[in-house]
This record gives C-alpha cells, sequence and structure tokens, in this order.
C-alpha cells in the first residue's frame, strides 16, 4: 500500500506542508518495502488548477491513501475517480501521521473546501 | 472617444466618476466592465433592457476516441484537465477556453461545446445609452463578455463612451482599456490610496495611454495621493469633496449629476478638462 502526503522538506521528519496542491514535495511511502520517495510538485508554481495536476501525479504514482490537512473540491474530485482514500492529518509530523495511519488512529478527510480558485469564491 | 475610468481596488469611486461623466455629457455611452459587481446600472436604472447570454467553447472529450495519450493533460496551462482510470476528466470551471486542447488531439476526440458564462444588457437611461456586463459566478474569465461588451460599441465611433473599469490592474483591466483613447485614474486621499495608484499608473503607462487623475474623497489636510502626483508630474483633473450630500446621493443610488448643480458643475468641468486632454493628444500625434 502506498501514502502519499504534502511535505515542506525531503524528509521523513518533515512537517506536513499547510496546502496540497501549493505542496513543494509529496512524500510517497510504501508499507510492504518501508520505502520512502520524494516527489517534486510541479504543480506547485503554476497559476490555477495546482490542486488537480498535483491529484494527477499522485494518482499517476499508484498512491492508495492520502494525508493530508486539507483538499480543494477539484484535486478531490480526481483523487475520488482514481479511488484514492483521503485522511486527515491529525499531528505536525510526516513520520508520526503516517504510524497514525497504520495504527488506524487518523480519520478520513471529510470537508472538502471550494478553494481560492477563480474570482467569485466569495 | 473612448474613456476608460480605472482604479486600483473596489470603492474608491470609479463607478462614481463614470456613471457621473457619462450623465454630464447628456448623449454617451456607459459601459460597465466591472463584470464581477457591475453596479453602475442601479445609478442608470436603464429602460427596454436587451438581454443576450455570452458563451464559450470548452472542450468535450469523445471517450471511445480517446486513446490516453494525454497530450491535451500536458498541454494546458491552467491544469483543467485530469486523467484517471482510462479517462480525461475535465474542469469545466477552470478551463479558461484557449482552444489549444482541441486544436492538438491527434485522435480528434475532442470537439467544442457552448457554455454560457454570463451575459450583457443594454438599455436607456435618459440619453444615456446603458451597456452591463454580468459574469455568472465562478467563472474564470470575465474577458470574453468585456469583449463582447467594446465590439458592441465599435459602431458608435460618434458618441462619446465611458468604460467602467474592473478594479485591479489584472489582464481583464488591460482588455478594458486596450481601445481607450484616454484614462482616467481615480484615487483616494489616503497611503493606501496611493499604492492602488500607483498599480493603475504602472499600467496605464504601460500601454502607453494618456491619463490623468480624479481625486476622489478630497477632505481639508494632506492628501498623500495629490502629493504622488505632484511628484510623478501627473495631471490632476479634478477633485471631488467628500460631503455628506454626494455621500447621500450615492447611498440613494442617485446620479449626482442629475439632482444637484454644484456637482454637475464639478463634471462639467471634469469632463471638459478630458475633453481638451484628448484633442490635445490627438493634434500632437499627427
Ligand atoms: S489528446 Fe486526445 S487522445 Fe490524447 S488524451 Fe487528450 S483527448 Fe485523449
Ligand atoms: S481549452 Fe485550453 S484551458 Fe480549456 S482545457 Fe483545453 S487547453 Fe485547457
Amino acid at each position: 500500500m502506498k501514502i502519499a502526503i504534502p511535505v515542506d522538506e525531503k524528509s521523513l521528519a518533515s512537517n506536513v506542508c499547510v496546502s496540497f496542491g501549493r505542496a513543494p514535495y509529496f512524500l510517497i511511502y510504501d508499507t510492504e518495502t518501508k520505502e520512502s520517495i520524494f516527489l517534486d510538485n510541479g504543480a506547485a508554481a503554476s497559476t490555477g488548477g495546482a490542486g488537480i495536476r498535483a491529484a494527477q501525479m499522485i494518482a499517476d504514482n499508484k498512491v492508495n491513501i492520502l494525508l493530508t490537512p486539507r483538499l480543494g473540491e477539484n484535486a478531490a474530485d480526481v483523487l475520488k475517480s482514481a479511488e484514492i482514500e483521503i485522511y486527515k492529518t491529525a499531528t505536525a509530523s510526516a513520520k508520526d501521521n503516517i504510524d497514525a495511519f497504520i495504527a488506524g488512529k487518523l480519520l478520513l478527510l471529510n470537508e472538502i473546501h471550494s478553494g481560492f480558485h477563480g474570482h467569485g469564491g466569495k | 472617444m473612448k474613456i476608460a475610468v480605472l482604479s486600483g481596488k473596489g470603492g474608491t469611486g470609479k463607478t462614481l466618476v463614470s456613471v457621473n461623466l457619462a450623465a454630464a455629457a447628456k448623449i454617451s455611452t456607459y459601459i460597465d466592465c466591472d463584470v464581477e459587481e457591475p453596479n453602475g446600472h442601479l445609478f442608470f436604472k436603464p429602460k427596454d433592457i436587451i438581454e443576450e447570454e455570452i458563451s464559450v467553447n470548452i472542450p468535450k472529450v469523445d471517450g471511445n476516441l480517446c486513446s490516453g495519450c494525454r497530450r491535451c493533460v500536458e498541454f494546458c496551462k491552467f491544469n483543467a484537465l485530469a486523467y484517471i482510470k482510462d479517462k480525461l476528466i475535465v474542469f469545466e470551471d477552470i478551463c479558461h477556453f484557449c482552444g489549444g486542447c482541441i486544436l492538438l488531439c491527434p485522435e480528434k476526440a475532442l470537439t467544442e461545446k457552448e457554455k454560457v458564462v454570463g451575459r450583457v444588457q443594454k438599455g436607456t437611461s435618459e440619453q444615456v445609452t446603458v451597456y452591463t456586463g454580468i459574469l455568472n459566478p465562478g467563472e474564470p474569465s470575465g474577458i470574453p463578455i468585456i469583449k463582447k461588451l467594446l465590439d458592441e460599441n465599435e459602431h458608435e465611433r460618434d458618441k462619446t463612451v465611458f468604460i467602467d473599469c474592473p478594479p485591479g490592474s489584472a489582464c481583464i483591466v488591460m482588455e478594458s482599456i486596450k481601445d481607450a483613447d484616454y484614462c482616467i485614474l481615480v484615487a483616494e486621499p489616503t497611503l493606501f490610496g496611493v499604492h492602488n495608484l500607483n498599480m493603475v499608473y504602472e499600467l496605464v503607462k504601460l500601454f502607453n495611454k494618456p491619463f490623468g487623475v480624479v481625486l476622489n474623497k478630497c477632505l481639508d489636510g494632506e492628501n498623500p495621493s495629490e502629493k504622488f502626483c505632484l511628484e510623478k508630474n501627473i495631471q490632476i483633473l479634478s477633485r471631488i469633496p467628500f460631503d455628506n450630500e454626494l455621500g447621500t446621493l450615492n447611498s440613494n443610488a442617485e446620479i449626482a449629476v442629475r439632482k444637484s448643480k454644484r456637482y454637475r458643475m464639478i463634471f462639467y468641468f471634469l469632463l471638459e478638462a478630458v475633453k481638451k486632454e484628448v484633442h490635445h493628444e490627438a493634434t500632437s500625434d499627427s
């Protein structure tokens, strides 16, 4: 099973990034091999639709689970189509969240925000 | 003659200035390009309204033709496309309808689909023709509506046209001032007002448009925007005082020029100053 987390730095000890689409890196942790890799988020600097692009990359890396503090509507649509389950992070460090998830202590993320994209989002 | 009225943010009096100038000119055209929050019509209360829907072309995928090459996904710089589990997903609210993906799809799996993004209304208020652009909430770009509003007026060259621009200096504002003969920048007398003024000042300079500033909400004492104009050698066209009379007229959605003799004079002089400037530009150009 592969778990993805948006992170600020390329390290297991890194903090979870507050933003999904704008996270600089994604940590992909494989629970079978216990290996972790870091993906550069090419979408971080794009002007719009960053969440969609980031979600596409997560899906392309055959991830099963995403742990994130928050998520936009469009990214959630992509991830749901890819049948990726989304859980809400509970603590600051990426490593702690992986452990908490494996121990069954994380909850499904159910509040999806409509994002700040477009200008009509008042 | 086309005159665009701009400001760095909403609420500085951009609508006040453009509405009253159009009313002072008597036979004129007023175009509300502030399509996210058009409010000129609240003042003009136009009659005999004709409305037209504005649509754009967004891509629609034929799943049977799509080979999954993902070229469209890579291409779209707005990230409006995703390819998941052998299916292309189009995010209609993110798509900026550039049409690129439709052109490049090697399988011709993408075709155009019409999507309504807003509407344009035309009406009259005394002898002013009033155009209002209205963008549907959540749409990414009001540019198709602005284009329609301005194209519509190409043939009315003889009348004076006042363009109430969207606030700020983004590409939608550039679209609004593109064909303007003259730009009026409306500024508030605060430090924050100077910051906003500077934004639109940079823009009109970039476009090489002749321009002048209207200082709004003027009180006695220090006016940082005025100082800015003097430092940069910018023409000050008018100083609109901040008083109860104007405040009341404004909050009742009345056009000051049509209600108050004093304001009729202020805007009449402003109009003359602008005309003189435009004329001066025209002669010094040739
Ligand atoms: S470019 Fe055409 S064929 Fe390729 S993924 Fe996009 S829609 Fe499908
Ligand atoms: S039309 Fe342009 S913006 Fe819309 S999906 Fe295609 S490439 Fe992206």
